[in-house]
C-alpha cells in the first residue's frame, strides 16, 4: 500500500478536517476566515504539486492509477476550488449559518473530485462519485430559508440517487457478466468475447449515470432548477468542478475499460454531443434567469467537450483538456459577477443587469471577458477551445457533427450578446454604484487575466493539454 | 532598433492596441486627453502604413519584413508576419481610413472613452488581419475587429440599432465560422506530419502535392459562402444596408471601408491559391450570385430613400465588381479587384464620413427631407459630389482604373474564349455587369442631386460647414482617391507581382487527378429487340 500516490487527496481530506475543527473554536462574526485558510491551505496543496515530487504509478490492486492525466485533472480541481472558495467568501454573509461546514464541504467536494480522476475500478469510481454528489446534496440546499435553494436540493438528490441507481445497477450487471470490477479486466473481457448483452446493458447504464454528472442531453433535466435554486458559488462548483469530474471519469473509463469497443461508443458519444448541443444552445434563448441561461449554456458545454470525446483521437482529448481548463476560467469569472451582485440586486434576472457598465464598469466588464469567451470569440480562451474540439471533430471527418457545433455557437452568440446588450444599452434601474470588496476585485482581475492569457498566448497551455493526452492515450 | 523593417508590422498591429490600454486607464471626464491620445496613436499607426508602404520594394514578388515566432507549437501555429503586394495595398488602406474615422469621431460625446477604445482595437485587429501569414491569426484578428463593431452599432448607433446590431454580427460571425470549418479542412486535409496552420507553408505544400479534385470541390463552397457572407455576397448582403444606416459614422467608415475587403484578401491570399480546381468548379454559382451583387443590389439601391442604406447598396453592388475580379483569374483582374478593394474602401469611407457630417446637423438622412446643401456648406457638398462621382468610376479618382482593369480582366477571359470552370463568359453577362454600372451612375447622380443640390429646405438655414480642422478627414480621403486615381500605377505596380503569384501558384496547385465522374443513375434497359 503507497500512500504518497494519495498524498493530495489525505492532504484536502486533511484541511477539510481542520476547517471543522477550527470552527468550533470561531467566533460567528469570524467564520469567513475559515473560507480564507481552506483557499490558503489549497493553494499550498496546489503548489505542492508542482514540487512535491509527484509518484506516478498505479497501486490498491488496480483500483487507483496516478498518471499525467490524474494529476492534470487534481490541479484544475485544486484551481477551480480555490476560486469557488474565495467565491464563497464573498457569500457567506448571505449564509446565516453553518459557514465553517460550508467550506468544510467544498473541500470534501473536492476531495471527491480529486479521487474521480485515478479512478480504475467500478468500486472506486462509485465511492468517488457518491463523495462529491453527497456533498452538493448538502450544499445546493444550504439556503434553508429560501424556498428556490430547498426546491433546488430536493431536485438534485432525487434525480442525483436515480443516476447513482442508475450507476450501481449498471456496475452489478458487469460485475455479473465479466466477474470483475476492474476497468483493465472489463477491456480484457470485451477484446476476448466481445460485448455480450448483459455487459453492454450494463456499461449503458454507467455511461446514463455519468450522463448525470456531465449533464449531456437525456440526463440533463435537473440542471436548469438547480443552477437557479443553489447558493451562487455552489451553482458554479457544480458548472465546474462537477462537470470535470464527469468528464475525467469518462476519459477513464471510455479509454480503460472499454477501448475495444470504441466504435460503438463513438457514434453514441457524437450522437450524444450533437443532441446536446442543439438542446443546450436553443433553450437558453428565451432564458431570463441569468443563473439558468448559465445552466442551459452548461449543457451546451458539455455539447461541445463531447465533441472532443468523440474525436476520439489524441487530439480530441487534448482539446478536451484544454476546454476543461479554458472553462473553469470562463464560468468562474461569470460566476463572481454573480456573487458580487448578490448584494446589490434581489435576483438574478438578466433585466437587472440592466445598466451594469454605468453601475460597475469592472463587474460589466468582467462578465463580457466571461460571456465572450463561452461563446467562443477571440481573443478569450473560449474561441481557442472550441477551436480545437471543432478541429478534432473536422480531422475525423465528421462534417455533420462540426456543422450542429456551428449552429450552436452561432446560436450561443445571439443569447450571451443579450447579456452583454443588457449591460452596456439599456438604462439601470437605480443608479447607485456597487461596491466590490478588494479580495473580490482582485480574484476578478486574476480571472480575467487569465480568460485573456489563455486565448491569446495559448502555447504553453495547448503543448501541457497534449502532451498529459499524448501520455494518457499512448 | 525598433523600426527594423520586420517590426514595423508589429509596431503597426501593437500600436493601436497600446493605445487603446492607455485610453483604457485615464478618467472618463479628461475628454480632451482622450481623444488627443486616440487621435495621436491613429496617426502614428497611420504613419506607420505609409512607411511600411515606402519601405515595401515592389519589384519583389515574394513576402517582405516577414517575421516569425512560434505561437503554438505542436499543431505548428506561429506568430508570422509578413507582406506582399495585396497586403501592403490594404495595410496602407486600413492606416487612412483609420485615420480619418477616428478624427470622424471628434464629436461623439456619449461614453466618449469607450468609444474610442474600441475604435483603435478595430483598428488593431484590422491591422493585424492584413500583416498575419497565419491561417488562425488570420481569423483571430478578423473577429478582435469585428465584435467592437456589435458594441459600437448597439450603444452609438442611431434609428433600429438594436436589431441592426445583432443582425450584423450574428450574419458575420455565422459567416466566419463557415469560413473557419472551410480553414480548418484545410489544415487536417494536409498529412499528419505537414499539418501547419502558416499560409506560406500551405500554399508552398499544395504547389508540390495539390489537394485532391474532390477535397477541392467540398471545400471551396463552404469558404465561398463564408467568406462571402463577410463581403455581402448576394443573398447573404442584407445585413449591410441597415448595419450601415444604423452605425455610428466612425463605424461605418471601417467597416465598409476596410473590414470589409477581409472575405476578398482571404480568398486571394488562402483560397485561390491552394484550391484553384474548386475555384474553377464553382465558378459558375460565383458569377451568377456577383450577378446578383451588380445588377440585384443596384436596382434596390435605385429604390433607397435613406442615404445610408443607398450606400449600403452600392457597396453591395460594388462589391460585386470585386468578386468578378476574382473570377477572371487572371493577373489583370485580380490586380483589378485589389485596386477596386483600395478604392472602394476609401470612396466608401468618404461618403459614410460625410454623411455623418450633415446627418450631426440635420438628425435625418432621408433624402426626401434633404437638399440643397451645397448652398449652407459648400466644402461638405463639394465632397459629397466628389464621392458620388468615385463611386460611379469617373476617371481621376482611383475607382476607374480599378473597374477598368476587373473588366478588362472579364474581357481578356472572353476575347480569348478562356473557359473559367464550366463557364464561359459570354455576352449577356458582359451586358448585365456594363447595365450594373450604368445603375450605380443613375442612383448616385439621384442621390447626389437630391442631397446637394435644388431648393433648400427652411428648416436647414442654420447649417454650418466643416471648419478646419473637421475637414482633414475629408481632404485625406479625397487626396488618396486622386492620387490613385491619376496615377494609378504606383500602386498597380505594387500589386501586380502578388496578384501574379497567384495566378502562378493556381496553375501549380490545381488537381492533378479530374473530377471523379457522377455515377449516372442506371437506366432501365428496354427489352433487346431480336435482330431480325
Amino acid at each position: 500500500m503507497n500512500l504518497s500516490l494519495l498524498k493530495l487527496e489525505i492532504a484536502t481530506a486533511g484541511l477539510a478536517m481542520l476547517v471543522l475543527m477550527l470552527d468550533v473554536f470561531t467566533r460567528r462574526d469570524d467564520k469567513r476566515f475559515l473560507g480564507a485558510i481552506s483557499a490558503a491551505g489549497l493553494t499550498a496543496i496546489l503548489a505542492w504539486s508542482f514540487w512535491g515530487g509527484m509518484v506516478e504509478g498505479a497501486g490498491f490492486h488496480g483500483m487507483w492509477i496516478n498518471d499525467a492525466l490524474a494529476l492534470f485533472f487534481k490541479r484544475l480541481f485544486l484551481i477551480a476550488t480555490i476560486l469557488v472558495t474565495v467565491m464563497s467568501v464573498g457569500f457567506a454573509g448571505k449564509i446565516e449559518s453553518g459557514v465553517g461546514e460550508f467550506f468544510a464541504l467544498i473541500l470534501f467536494a473536492c476531495t471527491g473530485m480529486m479521487l474521480t480522476a485515478s479512478v480504475s475500478d467500478f468500486v472506486m469510481l462509485f465511492v468517488a462519485l457518491e463523495l462529491v454528489t453527497v456533498s452538493f446534496y448538502i450544499l445546493t440546499s444550504f439556503l434553508r430559508r429560501q424556498v428556490a435553494s430547498l426546491e433546488a436540493g430536493v431536485k438534485y438528490l432525487i434525480l442525483g440517487a436515480l443516476s447513482s441507481a442508475f450507476l450501481v445497477y449498471g456496475i452489478t450487471f458487469i460485475y455479473g457478466a465479466t466477474n470483475t470490477t476492474s476497468f483493465a479486466g472489463l477491456a480484457e473481457f470485451l477484446s476476448a468475447k466481445g460485448a455480450t448483452g448483459l455487459v453492454l446493458l450494463g456499461v449503458l447504464l454507467v455511461l446514463a449515470g455519468l450522463g448525470f454528472k456531465v449533464a449531456s442531453v437525456p440526463f440533463q433535466i435537473w440542471v436548469p432548477d438547480v443552477y437557479q435554486g443553489a447558493p451562487s458559488p455552489v451553482t458554479a462548483f457544480l458548472a465546474v468542478g462537477s462537470k470535470a469530474a464527469g468528464f475525467a471519469l469518462l476519459l477513464r473509463l471510455l479509454y480503460g475499460g472499454l477501448l475495444p469497443m470504441k466504435a460503438t461508443w463513438v457514434a453514441l458519444i457524437a450522437v450524444l454531443a450533437a443532441v446536446t448541443i442543439l438542446y443546450g444552445n436553443l433553450a437558453a434563448i428565451p432564458q431570463k434567469n441569468i443563473k439558468r441561461l448559465l445552466g442551459y449554456s452548461s449543457i451546451s458545454h458539455a455539447g461541445f467537450l463531447l465533441l472532443g470525446v468523440a474525436a476520439a483521437t489524441a487530439f480530441g482529448t487534448g482539446a478536451v483538456l484544454f476546454y476543461l481548463f479554458a472553462y473553469v476560467f470562463t464560468t468562474l469569472g461569470a460566476f463572481l459577477v454573480i456573487v458580487c451582485l448578490a448584494h446589490a440586486t434581489a435576483d438574478d434576472e438578466i433585466a437587472s443587469y440592466a445598466g451594469l457598465a454605468r453601475r460597475s464598469p469592472l463587474l460589466a466588464a468582467a462578465m463580457t471577458v466571461a460571456l465572450v469567451s463561452l461563446a467562443g470569440v477571440p481573443p478569450m480562451a473560449g474561441f481557442f477551445a472550441k477551436f480545437l474540439v471543432l478541429s478534432a471533430v473536422i480531422g475525423q471527418q465528421l462534417w455533420w457533427l462540426a456543422a450542429v457545433g456551428a449552429v450552436g455557437v452561432v446560436a450561443s452568440l445571439y443569447y450571451y450578446l443579450g447579456v452583454v446588450k443588457a449591460m452596456y444599452w439599456q438604462e439601470p434601474r437605480d443608479e447607485g454604484a456597487i461596491a466590490v470588496s478588494l479580495p473580490m476585485k482582485a480574484t476578478l482581475w486574476c480571472v480575467m487575466g487569465a480568460t485573456l492569457l489563455i486565448g491569446v498566448y495559448q502555447g504553453p497551455f495547448v503543448a501541457w493539454a497534449f502532451d498529459v493526452a499524448g501520455r494518457f492515450m499512448k | 532598433m525598433i523600426f527594423d523593417s520586420y517590426s514595423l508590422l508589429n509596431c503597426a498591429i501593437l500600436t493601436p492596441l497600446a493605445f487603446a490600454v492607455i485610453v483604457c486607464c485615464l478618467r472618463p471626464t479628461s475628454a480632451a486627453a482622450i481623444r488627443w491620445l486616440s487621435i495621436l496613436g491613429s496617426l502614428l499607426t497611420g504613419v506607420l502604413s505609409v512607411m511600411i508602404y515606402t519601405r515595401f520594394n515592389s519589384s519583389d514578388a515574394g513576402f517582405q519584413m516577414v517575421q516569425k515566432i512560434t505561437w503554438v507549437a505542436p499543431l505548428d501555429l506561429s506568430w508570422h508576419v509578413g507582406v506582399d503586394g495585396i497586403s501592403v495595398v490594404m495595410i496602407l488602406l486600413t492606416g487612412l481610413v483609420g485615420f480619418a474615422a477616428t478624427l470622424v469621431a471628434w464629436d461623439v460625446t456619449k461614453r466618449q472613452k469607450e468609444f474610442y477604445v474600441l475604435l483603435m482595437i478595430i483598428l488593431s485587429g484590422a491591422m493585424g488581419m492584413f500583416a498575419s501569414l497565419d491561417i488562425f491569426f488570420i481569423y483571430f484578428f478578423h473577429e478582435l475587429a469585428l465584435i467592437p463593431t456589435f458594441l459600437m452599432i448597439g450603444i452609438w448607433g442611431s434609428g433600429q440599432r438594436e436589431y441592426a446590431a445583432m443582425k450584423m454580427t450574428l450574419y458575420l460571425s455565422a459567416g466566419a465560422l463557415v469560413a473557419l470549418f472551410g480553414l480548418i479542412a484545410l489544415y487536417v486535409g494536409l498529412p499528419a506530419d505537414e499539418r501547419t496552420f502558416d499560409v506560406v507553408k500551405l500554399v508552398a505544400f499544395a504547389k508540390g502535392q495539390p489537394f485532391s479534385a474532390g477535397f477541392q470541390h467540398l471545400v471551396y463552397p463552404l469558404l465561398l459562402f463564408g467568406l462571402g457572407a463577410l463581403v455581402s455576397l448576394v443573398p447573404l448582403h442584407t445585413w449591410a444596408p441597415i448595419g450601415y444606416g444604423c452605425a455610428p459614422t466612425a463605424t461605418a467608415m471601417l467597416h465598409a471601408g476596410v473590414l470589409k475587403k477581409f472575405g476578398l484578401y482571404a480568398l486571394l491570399r488562402i483560397v485561390l491559391p491552394v484550391l484553384p480546381s474548386g475555384a474553377e468548379d464553382w465558378n459558375w454559382l460565383l458569377l451568377a450570385l456577383l450577378l446578383g451583387n451588380i445588377v440585384y443590389g443596384g436596382l434596390v439601391a435605385m429604390r433607397q430613400k435613406n442615404f445610408n442604406y443607398l450606400l449600403g447598396y452600392s457597396s453591395v453592388a460594388h462589391m460585386g465588381f470585386a468578386f468578378l475580379g476574382i473570377a477572371t483569374f487572371t493577373y489583370l483582374g485580380i490586380t483589378g479587384t485589389v485596386l477596386l478593394m483600395f478604392a472602394h474602401g476609401l470612396s466608401a469611407a468618404l461618403a459614410f464620413a460625410l454623411s455623418g457630417f450633415f446627418f450631426a446637423q440635420t438628425g435625418t438622412r432621408e433624402m426626401s427631407e434633404l437638399g440643397g446643401l451645397c448652398k449652407r456648406m459648400p466644402f461638405i457638398g463639394t465632397a459629397i459630389v466628389m464621392a458620388g462621382f468615385a463611386s460611379i468610376g469617373l476617371p481621376g479618382f482611383a475607382n476607374f482604373p480599378s473597374e477598368v482593369m476587373v473588366l478588362f480582366g472579364a474581357w481578356q477571359v472572353k476575347a480569348w474564349g478562356v473557359k473559367v470552370g464550366g463557364a464561359t463568359l459570354s455576352w449577356p453577362v458582359i451586358v448585365a455587369i456594363w447595365g450594373g454600372a450604368v445603375l450605380g451612375a443613375v442612383y448616385m447622380l439621384r442621390a447626389v442631386r437630391d442631397v446637394c443640390f435644388g431648393v433648400l429646405p427652411a428648416k436647414w438655414q442654420q447649417l454650418s460647414d466643416a471648419n478646419f480642422p473637421a475637414k482633414l478627414p475629408y481632404v485625406v480621403l479625397l487626396g488618396a482617391l486622386i492620387w490613385a486615381g491619376v496615377y494609378p500605377r504606383e500602386l498597380v505596380d505594387t500589386i501586380k507581382p502578388a496578384a501574379i503569384a497567384v495566378v502562378e501558384a493556381m496553375e501549380k496547385t490545381k488537381a492533378r487527378e479530374p473530377l471523379p465522374p457522377k455515377p449516372k443513375p442506371v437506366q432501365a434497359k428496354r427489352a433487346v429487340k431480336p435482330a431480325k
